[in-house]
């Protein structure tokens, strides 16, 4: 007697815990056996580029804080940065270093919510605790800094809203010290644990060449072996001025993923460090009134300040026409902004590239063939954050 | 704009001919404009030795109604060995919105290509699987085409008038058209 064989198609999401937001995934099963899979996504899409078209450069940066929630500094430097290459503005140093401060702290804070949510989908709930408990402290930090703990808002176009405040430096430096310790203990409980190993150790494997098919960047990528880092590659806002490693996986595969991003938890806390001891003085954002808001100390004694700050507040900044690209590294990989100017005080096209968008392409490559189990350590360990997914 | 062409702009131009249509470089942009046709094969030669433009980073379009050829489909390509970006555009006509598709090259073009299909309505031929992939399946017309109107969706409770798009954000007339 012979068994017919036939595949059960099944439905995981949107409304699924591990699914870390609302994304759909149809399954195709042959047992436990993954034989395809198809993401489906779209249901967290708010039309955010089509809203930044009618909106003035300016008002623009409170939106892109919501796209990739987790790392809005990320998101803030990369729109701010390819404003500032259309404008063709210097940014002060000070302002760089303060920026890579908060995104180094941010990249920490976006890797412990991963760590955490990772932990909740192999069933070590206490380590949420744990991760939320230390991330806390880093939104505490972004309290001090911008007033917010998330959506900050705190980047302008040509600098920083505001020099850090007295308060910052002492308590950023007192997390940082006690930092290593705590991820000594987070890796002392999951790097050697059984349990952990085997469910990561040489699953949802993405090779190299699947890897730069699909055009996946971040830790992703890195954990394939391919040591790009935008950061390194192409240096933006003084990242070429501090020592940090990249250090990347070989066999491709959710626990090498897993290492590369404790590793570059440590390596985040060294840059700043670094910047923190080399701060420069100076202003926080350009002088150039075309751009930058002039100081209040101004508006009283100067005509011309008056009229900068009623231009700039009416209509905005009109960057000349032309087309730019600029990205950023985020915690999730390459984070670019391409935007289109025609000359006037709105964005024609503002285009966000969305690092998880095109990692969670290569999703079905790295699950076909595996465990029905093993799907939700893939989508844990790229890392997803849907509302970049679906922007 | 320099004047000064980068090798890989002088590579493209010889091979392509007449139909490299544009090439220039701004803030250090370097972009290259190339005949819809001829695309797959430009994508392909930049993909492989010597360039390594391995990495499709972007594939996007924008939409410049009023203006013929009304879109500009938008590649950006990254090379990893030679640390380079790379922008090609092709233009297409808003009458017959269609491109060869670039997922024989590059398979990550698969989700790019449903995407701009999706906003803007440019079909890419040879794609397989060519369907809406952020909006709903039944959705009609594409939302990033200029001249699809930003509206309020009707709400639930009563005593709100859902306000026309005019009064969420007045039209900017694009230059050259009288407001």
């Amino acid at each position: 007697m012979t068994l017919a064989r036939e595949t059960l198609t099944i439905n995981m999401g949107p409304q699924h815990p591990s699914t870390h937001g609302v994304l759909r995934l149809v399954l195709e099963l042959e047992g436990e056996v993954i034989v395809s899979c198809q993401p489906v996504i779209g249901y967290l899409h708010t039309g955010i580029e089509k809203e930044m078209e009618n909106r003035t450069y300016h008002q623009n940066i409170a939106l892109v804080d919501r796209i990739e929630y987790l790392s809005s500094y990320h998101e803030e430097l990369a729109y701010c940065m390819a404003v500032e290459k259309l404008l063709g503005v210097e940014v002060p140093k000070r302002a760089q270093y303060i920026r890579v401060i908060l995104c180094e702290l941010n990249r920490i804070a976006s890797h412990l919510v991963w760590l955490g949510t990772t932990g909740i989908d192999l069933n070590v709930s206490s380590l949420l605790m744990y991760c939320f408990r230390d991330r806390e402290r880093i939104l505490e930090l972004s309290e001090m800094v911008s007033g917010q703990r998330m959506m900050p808002g705190y980047f302008r176009i040509g600098g920083v809203a505001a020099d850090l405040p007295e308060e910052f430096e002492p308590a950023a430096r007192q997390f940082l010290e006690e930092f290593p310790r705590r991820l000594d203990e987070y890796e002392a409980m999951l790097t050697d644990n059984l349990i952990w190993r085997r469910r990561h150790e040489g699953v949802a494997v993405l090779s190299r060449e699947d890897a730069l098919a699909y055009g996946v960047t971040g830790p992703t990528l890195r954990g394939s072996g391919i040591a790009y880092d935008v950061r390194k590659a192409f240096p933006y806002s003084s990242y070429d001025d501090f020592e940090f490693d990249v250090p990347t996986g070989e066999r491709g595969d959710a626990f090498d993923r897993y290492r590369v991003r404790m590793e570059e938890m440590r390596q985040s806390r060294r840059i700043v460090l670094q910047a923190l001891d080399r701060l420069p003085l100076g202003p926080v954002i350009t002088g150039d009134r075309k751009v930058a808001l002039p100081p209040r100390a101004e508006l009283v004694r100067s005509m011309e300040a008056v009229i900068h700050q009623f231009k700039l507040v009416s209509e905005g900044i009109h960057p000349p026409k032309g087309e730019v690209y600029a990205a950023v590294e985020s915690p999730r990989g390459e984070k670019g902004y391409y935007i289109v100017s025609d000359g006037s005080n709105r964005p024609v096209r503002v285009r966000v590239r969305a690092p998880s968008f095109s990692n969670l392409q290569a999703l079905p490559a790295m699950v076909r063939g595996g465990m029905l189990a093993d799907v939700v350590v893939a989508i844990a360990s790229i890392d997803i954050v849907l509302g970049d997914v679906d922007r | 704009m320099s004047t000064a062409l980068t090798p890989v702009q002088e590579f493209l131009a010889e091979r392509l001919g007449p139909d490299a249509l544009e090439a220039h470089a701004f803030r250090g942009d370097v972009t290259v404009v190339v005949d819809r046709e001829r695309l797959p094969e430009a994508l392909r030669w930049l993909r492989d030795e010597p360039w390594w433009f391995e990495v499709l980073t972007d594939l996007t379009a924008w939409d410049r109604y009023p203006a013929e050829p009304r879109f500009e489909v938008v590649y950006h390509l990254l090379s990893l060995r030679r640390r380079e970006r790379l922008r090609i555009k092709t233009r297409v006509p808003g009458h017959d919105p269609v491109v060869p598709s670039a997922v024989p090259v590059f398979a990550g073009a698969n989700w790019f290509e449903r995407e701009v299909w999706d906003l803007f309505g440019i079909r890419f031929t040879g794609h397989p699987n060519l369907v809406r992939i952020l909006m709903p399946d039944d959705w009609e017309g594409h939302p990033l085409r200029r001249d699809y109107p930003l509206t309020e969706e009707p709400v639930e409770f009563r005593g709100h008038v859902p306000k026309v798009p005019s009064q969420i954000v007045p039209r900017v007339p694009p230059p050259g058209e009288d407001p």
